[in-house]
C-alpha cells in the first residue's frame, strides 16, 4: 500500500501539486488521471522519490519514503519497477540484457538464472525471438513490453507507469492494459498508473484520482465515474464525441431506456 | 550568478560521481567499454594528427633556420620540444575534447530527455557514478596512452617529413637534436598536463550531458557547452600548470 499525504510541490514561483492525498491499495490498479500538463507525472515522479516533494509525506506500507535520505530510499528502490512513457530501455544493449540489467545489479543469479529469468518475463509480455535484438529495431508496443518485462524481473512489491499507451494504436494499447490488470493480480503488486487514456480508466479502474491544475478533484473507481457530478471531471471524461456517446448511453441505461 | 550556480552544481556532481560503486563488477565492465570507446577509437585521428604535424613543425623550423650560425641539429631538438611539451598534451586534448566531448554530452544528454537516467535511479541505482565514474577512470588510463603514441608518431612524422620528403635536416642531424640536452622531466611535465586534461574533459563534458534538460535540441547546445567549456578549460589549465611545473 502507498499512502499520500497533504503532498505539495512547487517549481520556482509556479505551485504544480497542491495538498494532494490518497491511499493506493496492493493487489489493484490504482490510476491517476488528468488532462496534459495537470500534474499527474510530476506526482508519480514524487511518489517514486524522483523529485524531492516541498509538504506531506509519501508512505510506503507503513515507512514514510519522503523523509528518507537517498540511501536509505535504496532499499524500497529495489522493490519499484517503472515503466516510463517512451519505455527509457537503454539502447545500446540488447533486449535481453534490458531485463537482466537490474538482476545484475541486486541479485546474485547466475547467469544461466538470470537468463531463465529474463526468458520467462519476455515469455509473460508475449515478447519472443526478441532477445538479441536493440531496442532501436522494436515497434513502440514491443518496446513498452519489453519496459515491463525489465520492470517485473526483480519481482517488484510496487509497480509504476507513467502514460503507458501513449503513442500506442487501440488494439496495443488494449493489450498493455490488460497485461497490466494480470500482473498487477498476478505478482500482488501496488500498481500506479499515470494515464489520460479513457479506455485504460473504464478497463482497468480499480481505483481512480482525478487531478487538474496540481489539485485533486474527484476520487472513485471506474464503476462511479461516469456519473460523478463533479464537473471538473465531467469536462474531462467527455471531451469527446465517442465519451459524449458513451456517457449517453450509460445514463439512459440507468434510466432504463 | 549563473558561474556560480554551475560551479556549485558541477562539484555536487562530482561528489555523487565519486560515491562507492554498487557493483564492482559491473563497473569493470563498463570502464572496460569506456576505454574501447573513449580512447581506442580516438588512435587513429590522433595518429594522423601528430604525424603531420610532427612533419609540418620540423620543415617549417628547417625553413624558418636559414642562417649558418644556428646548428642544423637544433631542428629536431625544436621539434622534439614542440611535440612534448605542447603538442601532444594540449593539441590532442583539445581534439579529444572535440571528439570525446561531444561524444560523452550528446550520450548523456540522449539517456537523461529519453528517461534512461531515471530508469536507473529507479532501480535504486547511483546513476552519476555509475554513467560517468568509468569514463573518468576510463580517460584517465588511456589519455596519458594517447598521448605517448602522439608523441611518437609525431616524432616520427618529423624525421620523415624533414629527411625523406624534404631533405631540410639530415638524418643525423635529426637524431642528434632529438637527443641533445633531453630532459625527462618534460615527459613527466606533460603526462601530468594530460591527467588534468582528461578530468576537464570527461567531466565537464558529462556535467552538461546529464543535466540536460529537454529534447533533442538541448542535446545539441550540451554538446557543444561541452566542448566549448572543456577547450576553455583545458587553455585556461595549460596556463596555470606550465607556470606551476615548468618556472
Amino acid at each position: 500500500m502507498i499512502e499520500l499525504k497533504n503532498i505539495s510541490k512547487k517549481f520556482g514561483g509556479h505551485q504544480v501539486l497542491s495538498d494532494i492525498s490518497a491511499v493506493f491499495e496492493r493487489g489493484k490498479t490504482n490510476l491517476i488521471i488528468g488532462q496534459s500538463g495537470s500534474g499527474k507525472t510530476v506526482l508519480l515522479k514524487c511518489i517514486v522519490g524522483l523529485f524531492e516533494v516541498d509538504m506531506g509525506e509519501i508512505i510506503y506500507d507503513s515507512v514514510v519514503f519522503s523523509r528518507m535520505k537517498n540511501r536509505e530510499r535504496k532499499e524500497i528502490r529495489k522493490q519499484i519497477g517503472m515503466v516510463f512513457q517512451g519505455g527509457a530501455l537503454f539502447d545500446s544493449i540488447t533486449v535481453e540484457e534490458n531485463v537482466i540489467y537490474p538482476l545484475d545489479m541486486f541479485t546474485d543469479l547466475t547467469l544461466i538464472q538470470k537468463i531463465e529469468r529474463a526468458n520467462f518475463c519476455l515469455d509473460r509480455v508475449n515478447i519472443t525471438n526478441a532477445n538479441k535484438l536493440f531496442p532501436s529495431e522494436l515497434s513502440g508496443g514491443m518496446k513498452k513490453r519489453v519496459a515491463i518485462a525489465r520492470a517485473i524481473a526483480i519481482k517488484p512489491k510496487y509497480l509504476f507507469f507513467d502514460e503507458p499507451n501513449s503513442g500506442l494504436d487501440p488494439q496495443n494499447a488494449i493489450l498493455i492494459d490488460k497485461l497490466i490488470r494480470e500482473i498487477t493480480i498476478e505478482f500482488n503488486t501496488t500498481t500506479i498508473v499515470n494515464t489520460h487514456d479513457m479506455n485504460s480508466v473504464i478497463e482497468i479502474g480499480d481505483k481512480i484520482i482525478f487531478i487538474d491544475q496540481g489539485k485533486k478533484w474527484w476520487e472513485g473507481d471506474k464503476n462511479n465515474f461516469l456519473n460523478s457530478n463533479n464537473k471538473e471531471l465531467n469536462d474531462f471524461i467527455f471531451a469527446t464525441r465517442l465519451m459524449q456517446i458513451v456517457g449517453e448511453s450509460e445514463s439512459n441505461r440507468k434510466s432504463g431506456y | 550568478m549563473g558561474f556560480i550556480y554551475h560551479i556549485g552544481k558541477y562539484f555536487l556532481m562530482l561528489k555523487k560521481t565519486l560515491a562507492k560503486p554498487e557493483s564492482t563488477k559491473i563497473y569493470f565492465n563498463q570502464i572496460i567499454k569506456e576505454l574501447d570507446k573513449l580512447g581506442l577509437s580516438s588512435v587513429g585521428i590522433v595518429v594522423i594528427i601528430s604525424f603531420f604535424i610532427g612533419a609540418v613543425i620540423t620543415i617549417q623550423t628547417g625553413y624558418n633556420i636559414s642562417t649558418p650560425f644556428i646548428p642544423r641539429y637544433i631542428i629536431g631538438m625544436i621539434t622534439r620540444d614542440s611535440i612534448i611539451l605542447e603538442f601532444s598534451s594540449t593539441i590532442v586534448s583539445l581534439i579529444l575534447a572535440g571528439k570525446v566531448g561531444s561524444n560523452i554530452a550528446s550520450e548523456l544528454g540522449s539517456m537523461r530527455v529519453s528517461e534512461q537516467i531515471d530508469a536507473l535511479e529507479i532501480m535504486g541505482i547511483n546513476s552519476a557514478s555509475f554513467l560517468i565514474l568509468p569514463k573518468i577512470i576510463a580517460s584517465l588510463l588511456i589519455n596519458p596512452c594517447l598521448v605517448i603514441i602522439s608523441m611518437t608518431i609525431g616524432i616520427a612524422g618529423g624525421w620523415i617529413g624533414g629527411t625523406i620528403l624534404t631533405h631540410v635536416i639530415s638524418v643525423t642531424d635529426y637524431v642528434h637534436g632529438l637527443q641533445y640536452y633531453f630532459q625527462p622531466y618534460y615527459i613527466t611535465y606533460t603526462l601530468i598536463k594530460t591527467e588534468v586534461f582528461a578530468f576537464i574533459i570527461t567531466t565537464v563534458s558529462s556535467y552538461w550531458g546529464y543535466y540536460t534538460v529537454g529534447g533533442a535540441l538541448e542535446v545539441g547546445k550540451a554538446s557543444t557547452k561541452a566542448v566549448v567549456y572543456s577547450t576553455v578549460l583545458i587553455l585556461l589549465f595549460n596556463l596555470l600548470l606550465t607556470q606551476l611545473l615548468l618556472s
